[in-house]
């Protein structure tokens, strides 16, 4: 068995390393998207400016603010004495949010009530207004406190009050993490893209070529082939993986805290996943273009949108966090993190292990179905 | 010699409801050439997909190499060559490693392998070329070394695809050397073409349209099974206007525009030359040639084509 899988394999690393082009996508995306992702965190919203008006002076609140100041992300510059005070700060541009702490705050809060604190936000530059307001409100948020958020428009007469419900949303990192937090989630992205565009792209352009009738001619069975040519994309998936592990170590000092076994074996775990899908696109299209579309579509678009990897799933709408639930990139990002980030073992996320076991069985067999029906 | 090389009794392929090969039954013998004849879309491809196992058949049975092509699909590929239409090799990797990766697949040992590839490389003609990438070569190159590497296990039976499709005259015609020489060597090959002059190089023809086989014989039966009469060709101006005049005379067996030329079938030879001369001068066309010519398979197979389906049916065996 082994002396036929062994051509198919050498032929298979020969192409790879032949598409230059391709090559060099996948190994620039993830840096790429890594250092995109990070460095847009880091130097975007760091140290903003803020003045604060403290009326409740009370440790409570000082404790609060204390814990709000602390991130990086802000730098307390004024601490103001009166109500009045506070216009000419955004007026003169001297800070970006003022943050209002009511008199009552230590009151409410001590006692269980909802407390509140009102933030004001320079809403000339609306973009980056949206920006720093949605990272208030998360760090605040943090804190359990209902946040009353105002743009300030410095244009008399059109200061605008915010809808109740003002969520605004952050492309990157809306969570307020810090990019340790989308190291698994990139993992996972870019081994969907190399795991399940190229297999289904390469298992496509054999059928484009007619390559695919000549050996399915030959003595080849089809579980042979497959397994030839998935091999080298398996090396090539878990080489980008750790790259990306790599990078994460040496741009943002991010190490991997649990077992370095049990990465190993939920990535690899993952791949099957993802092969399989990319095995299952191929017996869909059959032209490159239509495997790279449905790869697009049912592969990296729900990663990116509906693994947790960027938007965080709680805060979707119900009917779309029940389409989550069929989304394998979501456990495996959940089993990722856990390891990475938390250090946790297995026990931490079997319910995640389990479901994608099940998954990939699934879509294996499925696909396998499906290569038997149309002989390829 | 007993056993066929190939039998085929009543293969049948639907796609959905369209029929792409009807109840199709003939035999090929050991180290025939057998040309299967057809116009584009006529059910060729599918026919030879089936019986190479990559295309399961609706109804009808089939024996290659002596295995049933649905029972034992495994054995009927250890035993076949194939090439399809699209001299299918990978363009990205160099014609040594093509050759190497083929030779791999179907597990010839380095020695054999070594052997096959100096002899498919002198095939070819590609001596010096190995480390070329196939996308370089020119279409006789790349056809000839798609050969070369179907035929690197050296099986009984090679199933050829349109072969000489998109490819000059001059490696056509080489082609078909190939051909017979591997034929000489024993070797059965089916061999699929929509190019009606090359019929002349096969031991045998299938002629199918429309997915049913029409005729089939060898070239000098179809000739004389088909054509009884004689054939002659005139030369003449206004060749339009002359065959439509010509059509119209009763008779006039059959005529057709070859070329510049009319192809004129009538009962008897000297009185069809007389009456044509005739008959053309009457409406201002003179003749400038008048020859009796050996009817071309392409004269028999446009008799078959315009009879349409039932024409040689009777002939079929
Ligand atoms: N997979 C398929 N699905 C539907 N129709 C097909 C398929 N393959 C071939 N056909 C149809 O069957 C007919 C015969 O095709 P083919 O065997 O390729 O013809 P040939 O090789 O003689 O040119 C054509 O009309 C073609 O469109
Ligand atoms: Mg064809």
């Amino acid at each position: 068995m082994f002396k036929r899988i062994k051509p198919i394999i050498k032929k298979e690393i020969r192409q790879i390393s032949r598409d230059r082009r391709t090559l060099a996508v996948l190994i620039f995306q993830p840096v790429f998207l890594l250092v995109m992702f990070g460095y847009a965190l880091n130097f975007d919203v760091r140290h903003i400016a803020i003045a604060v008006y403290d009326e409740d002076k009370t440790e409570a609140s000082r404790d609060f603010l204390n814990s709000f100041l602390h991130s990086e992300y802000f730098d307390l510059k004024y601490y103001l004495s009166s109500q009045s005070e506070i216009n000419a700060m955004l007026d003169e541009r001297k800070v970006w949010v003022v943050m209002v702490i009511p008199k009552n705050f230590s009151q409410k809060f001590l006692s269980g009530q909802e407390a509140k604190v009102q933030i004001l936000v320079d809403g000339s530059n609306a973009s980056q207004a949206t920006t720093v307001a949605a990272y208030t409100n998360a760090l605040v948020q943090s804190y359990s406190i209902k946040v009353l958020s105002d743009l300030f428009l410095r244009k008399r007469g059109m200061t605008l009050a915010l809808p109740v419900d003002f969520r605004p949303r952050v492309w990157y990192n809306p969570e307020l993490k810090s990019v340790k937090f989308l190291i698994p989630g990139l993992m996972a992205f870019i081994l969907t893209i190399t795991a399940v565009i190229s297999t289904s792209l390469s298992v496509v352009r054999e059928k484009e070529r007619g390559t695919m009738e000549q050996i399915m001619v030959s003595p080849v069975k089809p579980v042979e082939l497959i397994i030839g040519k998935t091999i080298p994309y398996v090396f090539m998936s878990l080489l980008t993986a750790y790259m990306i592990l790599g990078i994460g170590y040496l741009l943002f000092d991010v190490v991997v805290k649990g077992s370095q076994f049990q990465l190993f074996f939920i990535t690899l775990l993952y791949l099957f996943i993802a092969l399989g899908a990319g095995l299952f696109i191929s017996t869909l299209a059959d032209t490159q273009q239509v495997a790279f579309q449905l790869s697009t579509i049912f592969g990296m678009l729900p990663t990116f949108l509906l693994s947790g990897f960027v938007f965080p799933i709680r805060n979707m709408p119900f009917a779309i966090q029940l389409v989550t639930m069929i989304v394998p990139a979501r456990y495996f990002l959940v089993a990722l993190r856990s390891i990475i980030l938390k250090g946790s073992g297995i026990g931490a996320f079997w319910h995640q292990v389990v479901f994608l076991i099940v998954f990939g069985i699934l879509i294996n067999a499925l696909s396998w179905v499906r290569m038997r029906k149309k002989r390829l | 010699m007993s056993e066929p090389a190939i039998s085929v009794h009543n293969l049948t392929k639907k796609f959905h409801d369209f029929v792409a090969v009807n109840k199709v039954s003939f035999e090929v013998g050991k180290g025939e050439i057998f040309g299967f004849l057809g116009a584009n879309g006529a059910g060729k491809s599918t026919t030879i997909r089936m019986l190479c196992g990559l295309l399961s058949s609706t109804s009808g049975t089939a024996t290659v190499a002596g295995y049933d092509i649905n029972e034992q699909p495994e054995k009927v590929k250890a035993n076949i060559g194939y090439m399809s239409q699209k001299f299918s090799l990978y363009d990205d990797l160099t014609v040594r490693e093509n050759i190497r990766f083929f030779g791999g697949i179907y597990g010839l040992r380095r020695a054999e392998l070594k052997e096959r590839l100096d002899w498919v490389v002198e095939m070819a003609g590609l001596k010096g070329r190995e480390d070329s990438l196939a996308v370089e070569l020119a279409g006789g190159w790349k056809q000839r070394l798609a050969l070369g590497c179907a035929i690197l296990h050296r099986p009984k039976i090679v199933f050829l695809d349109e072969p000489t499709g998109g490819v000059d005259p001059v490696s056509r015609r080489n082609f078909w050397e190939l051909i017979n020489k591997l034929s000489e060597q024993g070797t059965t090959v089916f061999v699929t073409t929509h190019y009606l002059d090359e019929a002349e190089y096969a031991n045998r023809i299938m002629l199918i349209q429309a997915g049913e086989i029409i005729a089939g014989g060898s070239p000098k039966e179809l000739k004389e099974t088909h054509i009884k009469n004689p054939i002659l060709e005139v030369e003449c101006d206004k060749v339009v206007m002359a065959m439509e005049i010509l059509q119209r005379q009763d008779w006039v067996i059959e005529t057709t525009i070859f070329g510049t030329y009319l192809h004129t079938s009538v009962a008897d030879e000297s009185e069809g030359r007389e009456r044509i001369r005739q008959t053309l001068a009457e409406n201002n066309i003179s003749v400038k040639r008048m020859d009796r010519i050996v009817p071309s398979l392409e004269d028999v197979f446009i008799y078959l084509i315009e009879k349409g389906p039932q024409a040689g049916k009777a002939q079929v065996g």
